[in-house]
């Protein structure tokens, strides 16, 4: 019987072959596995590590700024911030919408960032917002899926305890600008923000430090899964600053009385700025959240100009604090000496022209010490007459007036002090001698800062030395500041006139700063007040009876004071000017008495800067 | 008659022990392999694959264990009757997939998607066994004979293509084509059938659809888009080949763990295994596979009936086939064309229809001296 078998030699052949067909294909494969894990596993290893790991800068925190006790005046505070990973949005305007259904964003806003996201890798996140609350953190956390590309990560933003009172000097960080994105790898990271003025600015670099970097192991979506290498940041240096916030506070304050004023603190000896203070100021801490158009240009076309440090940029005629500039330029001249007298009219008559003194009826005969006290402008015009403009500009530039100290603050501006070349330069024209009579009470073309002239007060009363401001103490551990500054080479004799005439002024019954003076022996202040012309009020007005009261506030007078205390040992320099305020020995020497008092009770400068 | 009365005589108990344990452990020791790297697929966890695939594979043992002691004559008479069912069931998906569901390619039963073209592949190996069983060797020369047979193939292929599933109808085709050679068609079928179908490739080309003209062009060069189509083959050569001699260590497979290979637990988990364990344990899962695939060629030749012949060798080579396409597309050797690597990858009805397989070929073991009806003619022995 036939059995129900198929041939068995030919189908044991065909199995045979199908067999060895399955052998050499099991072979096939694992040669192709040898081929890929052996010969070409190096490349693949390689590529392999290139999707896992992915390299990431790293910002480092900002440094912190402290003043001279270590109060800080500028510190990093943790926050959130929504951030836009375009690499894994397809559609950026779609997810930012999306975004807006949870959030407060406008649309101007949402198409900015999408100009941004233009200008950068993909591999870069974008900012959408920053200082983002509780509530919106978890409402993008819960709606996360809905939102491709929106994610919440930690930031830290800037904050400045002192708000207004440290708003010019401390200044504030803002984005970076489209020009500055090349200059550090770090701009690119979101969340990183830029000095934009103030100490922030001019101290920028260090306080931003060096970028860091750091290898992740990511994941397909990008995800950092761990950290495998980390070259830490170099973390952004910390700042000591020569200021006492809690008097910088008491100063601003004091400020606030007037429309806009501001002021210098500082060390005679030392060039130590305790307080540098300008009003109106702004809270600095809304540029570090989102300041929105209206806020921005509401302090742009503020017609006091809050954006300005007035301390350091306002220029203004100093007026009769000028005027010891002059009594020394002319005593160091040898044009008159402690006894020279000058009768006072009420004016002096140069060729056919007339000017006045501040008082019309005359002070009579007065000599250098008695001029300053009264502040009896025809003395000055008579001395500066003999003097020349030549001498008089430069004992200007000897006491700091009409240049840059290479400040600690970018916004610093020069003055101006004139001479003969500068009004050729300026003007094509000759000097003229009327100029340089109006120039020795302090008018004309000379203008100085606030801090300009404290400077040129320290180093009327610091025995003559050169010295100059500072606000840095140490960046980091590194000291920053000189104490010891190179004389004058001025002669001890003529600066002892002229701080005779600064004690009279107020602490004379006839002084023009009497009604300001401190009584307390230790506390006993000098000065000198200035009252400058905006407008002149012309011989028409004059004879209307027109007082500067009645002038429209912005071509009323600037008051200003420059003083010292305590009396025998100069140790504090102020200098004030209230901008448009009226009278200087009726607003702006009460101020500075004020002032003083306060920095004397607080004594900055018998505590070293702690860092 | 006489030889079911004998058959009967072998309690199942004896074909239990009698039972080749061996090829049960080896086939267990591969499952066990698939466990491991299902577990590390899930980052170190049981859940979700690789504890229900020991569920799986547990059921399925069962079920292997229920075929194989299962009288052969009882799986010949079912071997039509499963044919039909398995071609309605593809209807059935059509049909469905017809009706809105997409390219569906299972039917949902509750505890397991069923793929009816996975269970399709047996059927048609096991009808073919049928028809053949019966052949005489004038049958097996016969052109008219032959045409009839591949009819058991085509119609199947025909309705896998529409799903559209180009890898499977392959598998059917390729598993048929072996059945007709071992069985003794002619070689000039062969030949002329190889010339007909490399002719017909710009036809095919034509009829794909996008998805899978893609697939073939970024099997030729997957570099050229990296992140696009190529983007599963280059990341699942990079994984092999990062692997080096021996792997980056169990659960450190960074470009599974991280995401970066695609369908690790299914298709591209022998890509897994290899990152994990390297050269030395792609190696020993190859082994593994030969020995099956030798285990099942012996069973094949002792068998003394074409029936079990047939079934046997086809569902050796079937199962073979599957090795090869999976493990072959992992390595960029072949397009990519979805195909599971049985016993390993994680699915179900792939799982169910390898066990049911080697449940067959260990019930042609257990009955390999079994007289077996014929319907037609009785053959001349050459």
């Amino acid at each position: 019987m036939g059995s129900n078998k198929l041939n068995t030699t030919g189908f044991s052949r065909r199995v045979f072959v199908l067999g060895a067909l399955q052998g050499s294909l099991l072979a096939v494969l694992g040669g192709r596995l040898a081929w890929l894990q052996l010969v070409q596993g190096d490349k693949y290893k390689t590529l392999s590590d290139k999707n896992r790991v992915s390299f990431k800068l790293v910002a480092p925190p900002r440094g912190e700024i402290f003043d001279r006790y270590g109060v800080p005046l500028a510190l990093n505070e943790e926050r959130f911030h929504i951030l836009l990973d375009s690499s894994r949005s397809e559609d950026i305007e779609e997810s930012l919408r999306r975004l807006a259904r949870y959030i407060d964003l406008n649309e101007e806003k949402i198409q900015s960032i999408i100009k941004k996201s233009k200008g950068v890798s993909s591999f870069v996140p974008l900012e959408v917002k920053n200082d983002v609350s509780w509530s919106e953190v978890s409402k993008i956390e819960v709606n996360s899926a809905n939102i491709p590309g929106i994610y919440i990560d930690n930031t830290s933003v800037r904050n400045y305890p002192l708000k207004e009172a440290s708003a010019h000097l401390i200044g504030y960080v803002g984005s970076i600008s489209a020009s500055d994105l090349k200059k550090d790898p770090m701009f690119s990271l979101p969340g990183v923000r830029v000095g934009k003025t103030g100490i922030e600015k001019a101290y920028d670099k260090s306080l931003r430090g060096d970028v860091g970097n750091q290898r992740n192991e990511v994941n397909v979506r990008g995800q950092k899964i761990r950290t495998l290498e980390q070259n830490s940041p170099g973390r952004g240096d910390n700042l000591f600053l020569s200021i006492d916030a809690e008097l910088q506070k008491v100063v601003q304050g004091y400020l606030e009385r007037y429309k806009s004023a501001s002021c210098v603190i500082m060390d005679a000896h030392t060039g130590a700025v305790y307080s540098l203070a300008s009003h109106p100021g702004f809270d600095p801490n809304i540029f570090t959240s989102s300041l929105d158009k209206k806020q921005w240009q509401e302090l742009v076309s503020n017609p006091k100009f809050p954006l300005n440090n007035k301390a350091i940029s306002g220029q203004y005629p100093p007026g009769s604090t000028f005027k010891m500039v002059t009594a020394l330029a002319a005593l160091e001249a040898g044009v008159i000496h402690a006894g020279t007298t000058v009768s006072c009219s009420g004016q002096y008559q140069y060729g056919k022209d007339k000017f006045h003194c501040w008082k019309r009826s005359g002070h009579g005969t007065v000599n250098v010490v008695k001029s300053l006290m009264v502040s009896c402008d025809t003395y000055f015009y008579k001395i500066a007459t003999d003097l020349g403009i030549e001498r008089l500009s430069d004992m200007a530039h000897r006491l700091g007036l009409g240049e840059k100290y290479n400040f600690d603050l970018n916004e610093e501006r020069a003055g101006l002090i004139p001479d003969q070349e500068w009004k050729i330069g300026r003007f094509g024209q000759k000097w003229k001698p009327g100029e340089t009579i109006i120039s020795s009470i302090g008018q004309g073309y000379i203008l100085a800062t606030p801090l300009q002239l404290a400077v040129m007060t320290s180093r009327l009363v610091n025995g003559g030395k050169a010295v100059k401001p500072w606000l840095v103490g140490y960046v980091g551990e590194q000291k920053m500041y000189q104490e010891q500054w190179p004389s004058l080479g001025l002669s001890e004799k003529h600066l002892k006139l002229v701080h005779l005439g600064m004690d009279r002024t107020v602490n004379h019954k006839d002084g023009t700063a009497y009604q300001s003076r401190i009584e307390e022996r230790d506390k006993m202040m000098a000065g000198k007040t200035g009252t400058s012309q905006v407008k002149k009020i012309s011989s028409y007005e004059r004879e209307q009876g027109i007082k500067n009261e009645d002038v429209i506030w912005r071509h009323r007078d600037h008051a200003l004071f420059v003083g010292y205390a305590p009396l025998k040992s100069p140790r504090y320099v102020v200098s004030v000017v209230v901008e448009h305020g009226g009278g200087g020995s009726t607003v702006a020497a009460p101020l500075a008495r004020d002032l003083l008092l306060e920095v004397q009770k607080r004594d900055p400068a018998k505590v070293k800067i702690n860092f | 008659m006489d030889n079911l009365k004998l058959d009967k005589e072998v309690s199942v108990f004896n074909k239990f022990l009698s039972l080749k344990w061996g090829f049960v452990l080896l086939i267990s020791c591969v499952a066990c392999i698939g466990f491991a790297a299902l577990y590390s697929a899930a980052g170190g966890e049981f859940s979700p694959w690789a504890s229900r695939q020991a569920v799986r594979f547990l059921f399925g043992m069962g079920l292997l264990i229920f075929i194989a002691l299962t009288d052969i004559r009882f799986w010949l008479r079912l071997s039509y009757p499963l044919y039909i069912l398995g071609f309605l069931l593809l209807i059935i998906v059509e049909i469905m997939g017809q009706v809105g569901m997409g390219a569906q390619r299972w039917i949902n039963l509750g505890f397991i998607q069923l793929q009816p073209s996975e269970l399709m592949k047996i059927t048609v190996i096991m009808a073919l066994a049928k028809y053949f069983h019966t052949a005489t060797a004038e049958n097996i020369a016969n052109i008219k004979f032959l045409a009839v047979g591949s009819l058991f193939i085509i119609a199947p292929v025909a309705l896998v293509l529409l799903q559209p599933d180009l890898g499977t109808s392959l598998m059917i085709v390729l598993a048929g084509v072996a059945v007709f050679f071992f069985v003794g068609a002619p070689l000039w079928i062969f030949i002329s059938g190889a010339v007909l179908s490399l002719a017909s490739l710009p036809i095919a080309w034509f009829l794909m659809h996008d998805y899978q003209k893609r697939r073939v062009l970024t099997f030729l060069n997957p570099e050229s888009d990296p992140l696009g189509a190529g983007y599963h083959i280059t990341q699942s050569k990079i994984a092999l080949g990062s692997g080096g001699l021996s792997g980056k260590g169990f659960l450190e497979g960074t470009q599974s763990r991280l995401d970066f290979l695609p369908e690790k637990q299914t298709d591209f988990i022998f890509t897994l295994w290899a990152e994990e364990w390297g050269l030395l344990g792609g190696l020993l899962l190859l082994f593994l596979f030969g020995l099956i695939f030798l285990y099942s060629l012996r069973i094949a030749l002792r068998c003394r009936h074409a029936y079990g012949q047939i079934l046997a060798m086809g569902l050796s080579i079937n199962f073979s086939l599957y090795v090869f396409i999976n493990i072959a597309m992992v390595m960029g050797l072949i397009p990519v064309v979805g195909a599971p690597l049985p016993l390993i990858s994680y699915g179900g009805t792939s799982m169910l229809a390898a066990l049911i397989g080697f449940g067959l070929i260990l019930c042609c073991d257990l009955h390999k001296d079994a007289k077996l009806p014929r319907m037609h003619v009785t053959r001349s022995s050459f």
